[in-house]
């Protein structure tokens, strides 16, 4: 049975640059230009989840996203590498959104779309980390969740979860349609083909502002929070640490044994 | 509109017993409510809550909600939320305080969105506005390598809280407090999941949160296989536990229940000794509790270093084996 798939992405300043080009400047955060964005890690492990459902079942992925100013080359990663669309919230209204805005706007969006069996989303954006969104979009819509997802099966109508517990797994069975949250342990999302590269370059993005999922800018963006952001700030950290020297690297460690009976700490 | 008043813990249970979080949740609730003079509350529900009720009024609670159904014997989100939903909407509480956990990441946004209400995740400080009575969380953004403060005006005022970022009261079973049997009647028709089994993959040995000595790699280790020698040889030493950064776990290098970190386990044991760890802020937002750092990677200008209290830059193939080898002999000696 092919299996119609949604899955919620965000475009994000990637995570993984060096802790130290993070700055806070007026209660936002401001990158470096070469700190370019990516799709968050965790919507591309819920990409990589649908994929892994498309090989065996059969189906299609629609791709969806929230903000503005999306960078084509960064969002359409989903289609090249097998998303079969990709639909874009984009507009300045939906900027400076929080939880609530967010999954409102992309719940709209979804009923918009209308048919599906399972909705991926990742278990929190690599920018704010709040992991509500998907929940959020869950309760808007009515339909069952199940979170932390590391393996997915689909069979009969039903989902067959391996649900991350802090002491091992748990399998959960959920009645489709369901929203699915995914957490790492599904599998690095796969290389892009040339053949999905070029095939993502010929697609165009499907652009919705807000009239066209029927919201109203109260709803949505800044205008739609229900929380305020008072303060961003980096806490200062003052570095003490002493460094263990030697002759070699060999006799450091053995010195750095030393210090610490020394220090009493072992 | 209802009057909101007083603080709600969403406790939570381990082997029959009010878990860590629950008093670490109990401690911070108590604080807030005597600025504010009311009342802190804690939901337990279970399918037989027991003697836990008498331990979170020991651990600072005012009331006990206790809720026993056989549905609410394993957490699912179906019927739990039936239970604080009802309880929410019946004593109004201005601010509802859930763990950062498991069952609190998977409860609380479900929660937050039922009620209509917004949320702050992951706090690790909670304060209250002496004019406004409103919360004022703190919680780490941008993979650990900010913090922001959020306020909402809308009510309650729903947080969760990091694990170990609270201390508990000491337990004194001479506190007074009431206990409140409460029958909520669970529609399992409206239980949409099922768990079908639950699986232990934990190993054998030490559990990662209750180590007092932590050997931590990261993806600099290189492969699995120095995790189960020259890592846990040092461990084994020390009577500690093995853990690990993001990067070896999403290799399958680890499993993932050593994986410590922003999205991981949260641990603060005495020493976590980092090993080719370079320190990314989602990493330390797992170890930064810890009371001794000690970190080994061979980048000079690796973040780790900031947050250790003693270092070696060297590669840990080198410095790790001759570190245990001389650490075996003092001991001895």
């Amino acid at each position: 049975m092919p299996v119609n798939m949604i899955v919620c992405c965000k475009q994000v300043p990637d995570p993984e640059a060096p802790p130290a080009v993070f700055k806070v400047v007026n209660n936002k955060m401001t990158l470096p230009p070469e700190v370019k964005p990516v799709i968050g890690q965790y919507e591309e492990f819920a990409l990589e989840a649908a994929l892994k459902i498309k090989d065996t079942a059969g189906g299609k992925i629609t791709a969806l996203s929230v903000g503005n100013n999306f960078v084509r080359d960064v969002i359409k990663k989903a289609l090249a590498v097998g998303g079969d669309e990709l639909i874009l919230l984009e507009d300045g209204a939906f900027e400076e959104g929080d939880s609530w805005s967010t999954a409102n706007a992309l719940a709209a969006a979804i009923k918009k779309i209308g048919a599906y069996d399972i909705i991926f989303c990742g278990r929190q954006s690599s920018d704010w980390d709040a992991g509500q969104v998907g929940l959020g979009i869950a309760e808007i819509l009515g339909i069952p969740a199940v979170t932390l997802a590391r393996k997915v099966e689909v069979s009969d109508g039903k989902a067959k979860v391996e649900r991350v517990i802090p002491d091992g797994y748990q399998v959960i069975e959920v009645t489709l349609p369901a929203l699915i949250v995914v957490t790492s342990g599904i599998g690095a999302l796969r290389y892009a083909t040339l053949k999905g590269i070029m095939a993502a370059a010929k697609k165009q993005p499907v652009v919705w502002k807000p009239a066209d999922i029927g919201l109203e800018p109260s709803q949505i963006g800044a205008a739609g929070r229900r929380s305020k952001l008072d303060k961003l700030f980096q806490p200062v950290k003052e570095s003490k640490c002493e460094i263990i020297e030697g002759e070699t690297v060999v006799e450091a460690g053995a010195k750095l044994a030393v210090r610490l009976r020394e220090a009493k700490l072992l | 509109m209802a009057e909101y008043k007083g603080i709600l813990v969403c406790g939570e249970l381990a082997d029959g017993k009010l878990a860590a979080i629950t008093t670490e949740l109990l401690g911070c609730g108590r604080k807030l409510v005597d600025e504010l003079k009311e009342d802190l509350s804690c939901l337990l529900a279970s399918d037989a809550v027991g003697g836990a009720s008498k331990e979170a009024i020991a651990f600072g609670a005012d009331k006990v909600y206790a809720v026993e159904h056989p549905a609410l014997k394993e957490y699912q989100a179906d019927s739990y939320m039936q239970a604080a939903e009802k309880l929410a909407k019946d004593i109004s509480p201005r601010v509802i305080l859930i763990g950062q956990t498991s069952m609190g990441r998977d409860l609380a946004p479900r929660l937050a969105f039922r009620l209509g209400t917004s949320l702050t995740t992951d706090c690790l400080n909670l304060s209250i506005d002496p004019g406004t009575k409103l919360l004022i969380p703190t919680r780490p953004a941008y993979g650990g390598n900010a913090q922001a403060v959020f306020t909402s005006e809308s009510m309650p005022q729903m947080v969760t809280v990091r694990t170990k970022a609270m201390s508990p009261l000491e337990r004194d079973d001479s506190r007074k407090g009431e206990v409140i049997p409460t029958k909520i009647d669970i529609d399992t028709s409206k239980v949409r999941t099922k768990i079908v089994e639950t699986v232990k993959e934990e190993a054998v040995g030490i559990k990662l949160e209750d180590a007092p000595v932590i050997v931590s790699g990261g993806r600099g280790i290189g492969g699995p296989q120095p995790f189960q020698t020259t890592l846990k040889e040092l461990a084994d030493l020390l009577h500690g536990a093995v853990g690990a950064s993001r990067p070896p776990a999403d290799n399958g290098w680890v499993p993932e229940h050593v994986h410590i970190g922003l999205t991981g386990k949260i641990v603060a044991p005495d020493i976590y000794i980092a090993i080719a760890i370079s320190g990314a802020s989602q990493h330390t937002a797992g170890c930064s509790g810890s009371k001794h750092i000690i970190a080994i990677n061979k980048d000079p200008e690796a973040n780790i270093f900031r947050e250790a209290e003693f270092g070696v830059v060297g590669k840990y193939e080198e410095v790790v084996p001759a570190f245990t080898n001389k650490l075996k002999e003092l001991l001895a000696g």
